[in-house]
């Protein structure tokens, strides 16, 4: 961590700067529309965001390109493509020191590449599973004739309410080699399997804690949807698989879309899941990220670690808002 | 009626953000931008928006999670009138961010050796007057003038122990006192490594026969390649820290490495379960309370420390934690009971195949992280 | 046949969500310390738990911040997506990209974006930080709420109240907000859920002195989790059921 806690003065002038711009725009609007426009409603919030997001993902941009001293680099991207980057020139250095050539000892490292293709492949894996569970179980609420279907909505998110930390370590107990299901089925006179420190058991943890995220936009799309439609086709000799595909599915894209990203997302930074239910035998960017901030405390290079997540989130973003131009599926209501 | 609502709804909510407001008894509202003339200069910043202004009769504790007997705090208050307030952290990493981005949050803090060193070397320590401390003298004398901290100027140890194995005996009745039994493809899924880089790095060190601080490259490379080795001959279960000790209990696994302290606590909930520091030697540790050079009550801080050092309130914490205490009038007041004990009371030729650490220099930090996360990133 | 199976299918789905949850609340009636052996009922965590101050401190912490967090999100995002929907095509894309933004940010990016703020503006960490950055997760998703039912709003009952003679205020709380009351319950409900929920922002924008329920439980796990934590959230949870079916009724009869 630096000791001196401070920006540059432009930083500062550039704050103030956009703070008079902020102003001036609220205030010309409302003299353009001589009075006060429904738009202006959106000020107090935008003021916030300005304040609690964009100029926070500023500070991270700052960090991720100077070095520990506050100046200009790109070695922090670099450290991401050869994770033996910083730890190569210190090898080097000490070979040095004691006379001798270590660039036998130099390598590239793939921690941080590898690390990022496993978590793409997890989320990837982890957001398949969550639509296949999920869209069924959406679609049978969101049936007309099942009358409890909002209440059983309700029940999605009460899961929620329960501590996350406190959920997953609950798992914990369940799939020990000494836990619930195998002593179960070592009761039944089976041999105990073991669940627990692997990928598998990871994915599980993430698609429970995931699963809800799913359900609601999906059942949001598809309960607005006019049902009058599905019966038509019904009425025009689609038997109900072809209702399902060809009316039911097209018209719910929407509701999958805002379901994919709202699982996706948070599924590749997981940190935690692993930690717990994977016994630390493997890495998510998640945890990477957590452990250049917290454990080796280098902040310039955790902070290019997130910067490169976060465009590669808005890339995949973008990619699937094709999928849903008018971007409906943003509703989560 | 709706609108009488939506009234209730705003009134509720300006209280609330007034009581927020009045809470933290400064503006804590848009402070990004109005704060720019003072970045300039640094010192010009008012004291008071950097830290919990907790002056006068009390005394700020940082120590970790649950290693304190509570009862020891109540009789603090009650004999010196001072307000204990305590707070608690989980890594050191953690402690040294809080220590320095809350300059006079804390006056006591108890962080590890090589934590001293650090801190010490980055003048992050006031001198403790040992006047005001005459129960330090208590200290045995294998830990005065450790090598953290060679002029006993900034530390008064807390509690001590070693990194050991903690087996379960009905797995295995009889193991090799060495770390090679961590290296024996037998045990399949059935050992626990700690996830951090000193403690695990340093035990392959130790079994390599090398130095426990070693910057040697070519020695480090050779632990790092029988880390790897050995996670991939899938003996290794799992790599974590906290909840090792809880499933050892629970007969998850054979074999751990582990700290003195937790693998007592083990062994008391499990009696199939022993510790052994291993023949080749280990890691001997130290927590230490120490005074941050920002604190604002030192005086008090001092109090503390010395009651700390009291032997009565020594033996409760060491009843309490289950570590070892540094503390002779404590070790005598439990006797044979402490004595008798191998795993708090190792003997003097364990200790002396043992080693502390020393704080790794920031500049040659980078090797062993690098290492650690290829050894996390093997499959 | 096939009604049956849904209804089998939806069980399962819900068994799997709700099945760590029983194992918590059994957890928290066991008289042991272990999470592994069961050694009989007891309510000695209960008992324990309301003698621990910390504890309810952090219960204070977190439902406080929760229902605070939860009022202003909602305002805040009530009021910015009426304005949105008022805006032309270009802000209003800008403003959605702007929502969008935090939740396309990994919470342990957000959370560690905002300490680095907090800590360049030197303002101390601890309880209004964190409340800070609780509204700030939470509006968007009130945002995101209320917007679609402002969308299948018709637009011209609004223009109709102002031609009546409705001041734009009037018709803003009698026209539109009743319209999409729903959406915003939905998102109130989502805001206090999610930082009722929260570790990762908590973790990063607090300093040990003002901890909530993620954070203590994540610091305790050091020592093995408390099993006084279980029986806390036992409790909570069972209270919020009851919460939600009174509001349940309570709706179910104003219709």
């Amino acid at each position: 961590m630096r000791s001196d806690m401070s920006l540059p003065w432009w930083a500062w002038a550039a704050m103030g700067v956009g703070l008079v711009a902020f102003a001036a725009m609220v205030g010309v609007t409302i003299r353009r529309n001589r009075g006060i426009h429904r738009s202006l409603f959106a000020s107090p919030y935008t003021l916030w965001m300005i304040i609690f997001t964009v100029v926070p993902v500023i500070l991270i941009g700052y960090y991720a390109f100077t070095d520990a001293n506050g100046a200009f680099t790109l070695d922090n991207f670099k450290n991401f493509w050869d994770s033996n980057f910083n730890a190569n020139k210190s090898i080097l250095a000490a070979g040095e020191a004691v006379g001798q050539d270590y660039s036998a000892y130099i390598t590239r490292g793939t921690v941080n590449v590898d690390t990022l293709v496993y978590s793409l492949w997890m989320a990837f894996l982890c957001t398949v599973i969550c639509l296949l569970l999920g869209y069924p179980a959406a679609l049978i609420m969101a049936d007309r004739k099942m009358k409890l279907g909002p209440t059983l909505v309700v029940l999605f998110i009460i899961p929620m309410w329960m501590n996350f930390l406190l959920r997953t370590i609950a798992w914990m107990s369940l799939l020990e080699d000494s836990g619930l299901i195998n002593t179960f089925l070592k009761w039944l006179g089976f041999e105990g399997v073991q669940l627990m420190y692997n990928s598998e058991a990871v994915l599980l943890g993430m698609v429970y804690n995931f699963l809800p995220f799913m359900v609601f936009p999906i059942y949001t799309a598809l309960s607005k949807m006019d049902f009058r439609l599905s019966e038509a086709a019904a009425d025009l000799g689609c038997n109900s698989w072809q209702t399902l595909y060809k009316v039911t599915m097209p018209l719910s894209i929407p509701g999958i879309v805002s379901g994919i990203t709202m699982v996706f997302m948070p599924s590749v930074t997981t940190f935690f899941i692993p930690r717990v239910l994977g016994g630390g035998n493997t890495m998510m960017f998640g945890d990477l990220i957590e452990a250049k901030f917290l454990t080796e405390g280098n902040w310039n290079v955790g902070s290019a670690l997130s910067l490169i997540m976060m465009l590669l989130i808005l890339v995949s973003l973008s990619i699937l808002r094709k999928a849903d131009p008018n971007g409906e599926g943003g509703g989560i209501a | 009626m709706k609108l009488r609502k939506i009234a209730l709804l705003i009134v509720v909510t300006l209280c609330a953000l007034l009581l927020a407001g009045c809470g933290s008894d400064k503006p804590a509202d848009e402070p990004a931008v109005t704060d720019v003339p003072a970045v300039t200069e640094e010192t010009a910043m008012p004291e008071a928006t950097t830290v919990p202004a907790q002056t006068g009769k009390v005394v700020n504790v940082y120590n970790w999670e649950d290693y304190i007997d509570p009862a020891v705090i109540t009789l603090f208050e009650q004999e010196y009138g001072i307000k204990v307030n305590y707070m608690c952290f989980t890594t050191v990493e953690d402690m040294i961010v809080q220590v320095e981005a809350n300059p006079g949050a804390f006056d006591v803090c108890f962080p590890s050796d090589y934590i001293i060193e650090r801190m010490i070397a980055g003048n992050m320590l006031r001198e403790i007057n040992f006047e005001n401390v005459p129960n330090a003298a208590q200290t045995i004398p294998y830990l005065q003038n450790p090598a953290y901290d060679p002029e006993n100027k900034y530390s008064v140890p807390y509690m001590w122990g070693t990194v050991g194995i903690l087996y379960n005996k009905t797995m295995i009745p009889d193991p090799v006192q060495s770390w090679s039994i961590l290296w024996d493809t037998q045990y399949q899924k059935q050992v626990f490594m700690l996830d951090s880089i000193r403690d695990s790095m340093g035990v392959t060190l130790k079994y390599l026969g090398y130095d426990l601080n070693t910057t040697n490259v070519p020695e480090l490379m050779a632990a790092k390649e029988k880390l790897i080795e050995q996670k991939k001959s899938g003996v290794v279960k799992a790599y974590q820290v906290d909840e090792t000790k809880d499933k050892m209990v629970a007969g998850e696994a054979a074999l751990a490495v582990m700290w003195s302290g937790d693998a007592m606590y083990a062994i008391d909930l499990n009696e199939n379960l022993d510790y052994f520091v291993p023949a080749e030697g280990s890691n001997v540790w130290v927590d230490g309370a120490v005074i941050p050079a920002t604190a604002k009550n030192p005086e008090n801080a001092e109090l503390f420390i010395n009651f700390l050092c009291r032997p009565e309130i020594a033996r409760m914490n060491c009843e309490y934690i289950c570590y070892s205490t540094p503390n002779q009038g404590a070790i005598d007041l439990m006797g044979e009971e402490y004595t008798a004990n191998h795993v708090q009371n190792p003997d003097q030729a364990v200790l002396d195949k043992c080693q502390f650490f020393h704080d790794i220099s920031p500049d040659f930090l980078p090797v062993y992280e690098a290492m650690w996360m290829e050894v996390k990133n093997t499959k | 046949m096939m009604k049956w199976l849904k209804k089998c299918y939806l069980a399962l789905v819900l068994i799997f969500l709700y099945v760590p949850i029983i194992v918590l609340i059994v957890q928290s009636f066991n008289a042991g310390k272990s999470r592994a052996k069961w050694e009989g009922f007891s309510l000695r965590w209960y008992i324990e738990l309301f003698q621990d101050e910390r504890t309810l401190q952090a219960l204070f912490v977190t439902l406080s911040i929760a229902v605070l967090a939860m009022i202003v999100s909602t305002v805040l995002g009530t009021l910015a997506a009426i304005g949105i929907h008022a805006m032309k095509k270009r802000p209003q894309a800008l403003m959605m990209t702007l929502t969008n933004l935090p939740n396309t940010m990994p919470d342990i990016v957000t959370g560690i974006s905002l300490m680095l703020l907090f800590i360049f503006t030197k303002v101390e960490r601890g309880y209004v930080t964190m409340l800070l950055a609780h509204i700030t997760f939470d509006t968007p998703y009130v945002i995101l709420s209320v917007l679609p039912k402002l969308k299948q709003m018709n637009r011209h009952t609004y223009e109709a109240a102002l031609d009546l003679g409705a001041t734009p205020m009037y018709a803003l709380f009698h026209v539109i907000i009743p319209q999409c009351k729903q959406g915003i319950i939905t998102g109130a409900m989502l805001a206090f859920t999610l930082s009722l929920d929260d570790f990762t922002i908590s973790y990063f924008t607090t300093s040990p002195l003002v901890q909530n329920l993620s954070t203590l439980i994540y610091s305790s796990a050091r020592k093995g989790i408390d099993p006084s934590l279980n029986a806390l959230s036992a409790l909570m949870f069972v209270a919020l059921l009851v919460l939600l079916l009174i509001v349940n009724r309570r709706t179910a009869e104003d219709k």
